[in-house]
């Protein structure tokens, strides 16, 4: 009998493919090529530093960054703005002093506003609280080949916004988003048993970002896909500024381990060949 | 003692002489670290080390994270984001320790899983196993609390639910619950409280080590052939046997230089592969994630407090039988609890007189299904619960409980042992041409 439960939970495994895909359409992702995967990939400035005019100029309208210090753009291994441009940066801003109780210029200690808007969630961490690659079958292995895919969600949802599907009514509230996952769908698009039968669903927010929104400082073309990788690039740093020391520790401790691994191996053959001689032949 | 014969320290100076007579602490770290261990031990036999430096590191992180880390609803979350930002290493120190917890129990699993195959557990060695459940129970609460304290959305909602458990039980559930709790729901004196747990139980786990050394000392370690060192005579033991310093330390310190290889690649390149991204939004106690996800090491154990709903014919059976006392809930958090007291309970379970599973040619395939086993229930419990994944649940949740309950104890009746070396000299040199011979 218990056999028959082996044999029965092996098949099990082995036909789960087909069923797992039976329910709902995944959201559409992009995989963009960002500077900073991989081990060796690092922030590129310039491209943060649109960002954050991207980020100033459309996102704060409704968005805060309520983790971020202002001074942390000044930092190395970020946008890197030099210091009396991050004073000026501050001055922008209106802050209500946490002793005085009354309104004054920001200025670089301060962090950055919370959202204006209660529904627009704030941004500092937004790229570590999203996953854009989770299979297959939910095993999370496309996470070890793409990234966990915060930054391509972003990117995604700015770049996600078509026409509705047929199926949807005229007075849909929202916008139909083909990679938003988490909004919601019209009745009359989803099949008997309640699953949604389109791509994605309807957000909230209307679409921020057209080609030419902004125009850059930096003279660089302000297309739709430029702008939201730049600021998509921008909030993988506000969410971990220390991207670039971490990865730069990693890679110091995974060389000494592996001149320690290497000693210690020699050492251990050494210590062992005593003991053990050659080793017989089956 | 009882142990395996060997040589003991002697104090040869004044000075060596007079603290001996008053306090024999060299003599005792001299036998702990010359304590001989057989000479045929695999690359399995690692993980104790590897299990000893996470707690070390757990703790020196710990400490320096508590620190700065603030346990009150509504800092907690800033403060956190407070290490990972201007703390200086603090955000090194934070994955170390998040990631930390993952690598303490992928050791402890395949700590686990080799006592299980080459029956580390059984006579005499049934006390090491029994409080090696008790460290692991301790590290689980241990690692709950903790992955509370940053006070995230899987954080809170993790912390809902777990502790729901309590309030499942019959009676007296409710008032469990809310004790644990420190109110009727999640809020400020939970977190505290946690933090305060979560800070003493690696303490208690420290002690726990101490006696599951001690205990294993006193017996001597299992090996891969389950055959005995022999203890006649010290040159007898010799040639089983070879001190623990230098041979295995080194061997270790060489596994455990790997295994960091590897880890510091996963801290310094994907800190957060592991954690779920749900804990990077501040708890909201009006907002309920789509699939609350406990951490990846609770996940077999989810898997089964999940697979037994109502619909089964067994749960409803069971109902009906105790008066409706124990209901689906109740039942789901019985198997939870009941698939590890079962594995502890597993000196007894196992019938067959033969310790290792080398030589067991039944026992063998039993065990690899149950490896897989494991696996499908990790991967399961982290599936929403719709369509296929219930009846793999149930399925897999049924073999767990099938091994321990009746395949074991069936096949040490059914099953003919293949022979074993006479000793462990035998099985050694049968693998290398030994010089000294």
């Amino acid at each position: 009998m218990f056999r028959k439960i082996a044999i029965s939970a092996v098949s099990a495994v082995l036909l789960m493919p087909v069923a797992a895909w039976a329910e709902g359409a995944e959201p559409h992702v992009d995989d963009i090529a960002f500077s900073f995967e991989g081990p060796f990939g690092s922030f590129d400035e310039h491209q943060l530093q649109r960002g954050l005019q991207v980020y100033t100029e459309v996102c704060s309208a409704c968005h805060g960054l309520k983790f971020v210090p202002i001074r942390s753009i000044g930092d190395a291994g970020g946008p890197q703005i030099p210091e009396d441009q991050v004073r000026a940066y501050a001055k922008t801003f209106t802050i209500a002093d946490a002793d005085t109780g009354e309104d004054r210029d920001g200025v670089p200690t301060d962090f950055f506003p919370k959202s204006s808007m209660e529904t627009a969630p704030d941004l500092s961490l937004m790229a570590k609280a999203r996953a854009a690659f989770h299979g297959p079958y939910g095993s999370g292995i496309n996470q070890l080949l793409y990234g966990i895919g915060g930054p391509e969600h972003i990117y995604s949802i700015l770049n996600g916004y078509k026409e509705p599907p047929a199926c949807a009514p005229e007075d849909t509230e929202g916008y139909y988003n083909v990679a938003f996952e988490k909004g919601g769908v019209p009745d009359a698009c989803k099949d008997e048993e309640g699953h949604s039968t389109v791509v994605g669903s309807w957000i909230a927010m209307p679409p921020p970002l057209d080609d030419g929104t902004i125009e850059y400082q930096d003279g660089t073309e302000a297309s739709l896909h430029q702008m939201s990788e730049d600021v998509s690039a921008f909030l993988m740093w506000t969410a971990e500024p220390k991207m670039m020391a971490r990865k730069e520790t990693g890679f110091k401790a995974v060389l000494i381990l592996l001149v320690l691994s290497s000693l210690l191996y020699l050492t251990n053959k050494r210590l062992w060949s005593g003991v053990k001689g050659r080793k017989k032949l089956a | 003692m009882a142990g395996i014969p060997h040589d003991h320290y002697e104090p040869t100076t004044g000075g060596a002489k007079w603290l001996y007579r008053r306090l024999p602490i060299v003599g005792l770290l001299y036998d702990t670290l010359m304590l001989p261990t057989p000479k045929n031990l695999n690359w399995m036999w690692i993980w104790g080390i590897v299990l000893t430096f996470c707690l070390v590191m757990q703790i020196i992180t710990g400490i320096v994270l508590a620190m700065h880390y603030t346990p009150h609803i509504d800092r907690a979350f800033r403060s956190v984001e407070y290490i990972m930002r201007d703390v200086n290493g603090g955000y090194m120190l934070r994955y170390l320790h998040a990631n930390g917890a993952s690598l303490f129990f992928v050791a402890v699993y395949l700590h686990i899983f080799r006592g299980l195959y080459y029956g580390s557990y059984k006579a005499p060695r049934e006390v090491t196993w029994i409080i090696g459940m008790l460290i692991y129970l301790a590290m689980m609460a241990t690692a709950f609390m903790g992955y509370v304290l940053p006070w995230g959305q899987m954080s809170f909602w993790g912390a809902t639910v777990i502790t729901g458990l309590f309030g499942a039980i019959p009676g007296i559930g409710p008032t469990i619950q809310e004790w644990l709790l420190g109110g009727p729901a999640v809020d400020n004196a939970t977190l505290n409280r946690f933090f305060s747990l979560h800070y003493l139980l690696p303490f208690v786990i420290a002690g726990l080590v101490g006696v599951h050394i001690w205990a294993f000392h006193t017996t001597g370690n299992n090996n891969p052939t389950g055959v005995e060192v022999r203890r006649g005579s010290k040159e007898e033991a010799e040639k089983d046997t070879l001190p623990f310093w230098p041979y295995f330390v080194i061997k270790d310190l060489f596994a455990l230089a790997v295994i960091l290889l590897v880890f510091f690649a996963v801290v310094g390149f994907m800190p957060n592969y592991l954690g779920h991204p749900d804990n990077y939004l501040e708890a909201n106690p009006l907002s309920t994630p789509a699939h609350i996800v406990p951490e990846w090491y609770f996940l077999p154990f989810y898997a089964i407090l999940r697979a037994f709903t109502a619909d089964v014919w067994a749960v409803q059976l069971v109902q009906v039988l105790s008066f409706g006392i124990i209901d689906a809930k109740f039942f789901g958090v019985l198997a939870m609890f009941g698939s590890i007291a079962v594995m502890a309970m597993v000196p007894w379970l196992d019938t067959s007189s033969v310790r290792s599973g080398k030589y067991r040619p039944m026992f063998k395939w039993w065990f690899a299904l149950l490896c897989i086993d494991f696996v499908v229930l990790t991967w399961v419990g982290a599936m929403p619960t719709t369509g296929i994944y219930p009846y793999i649940s149930l399925i897999a949740a049924t073999y767990w409980f099938g091994y321990f309950l009746i395949i074991l104890p069936l096949l040490g009746v059914l099953e003919k042992p293949a022979p074993q070396p006479a000793t462990i000299e035998e099985d050694f040199n049968s693998h290398y041409a030994n010089p000294a011979e």
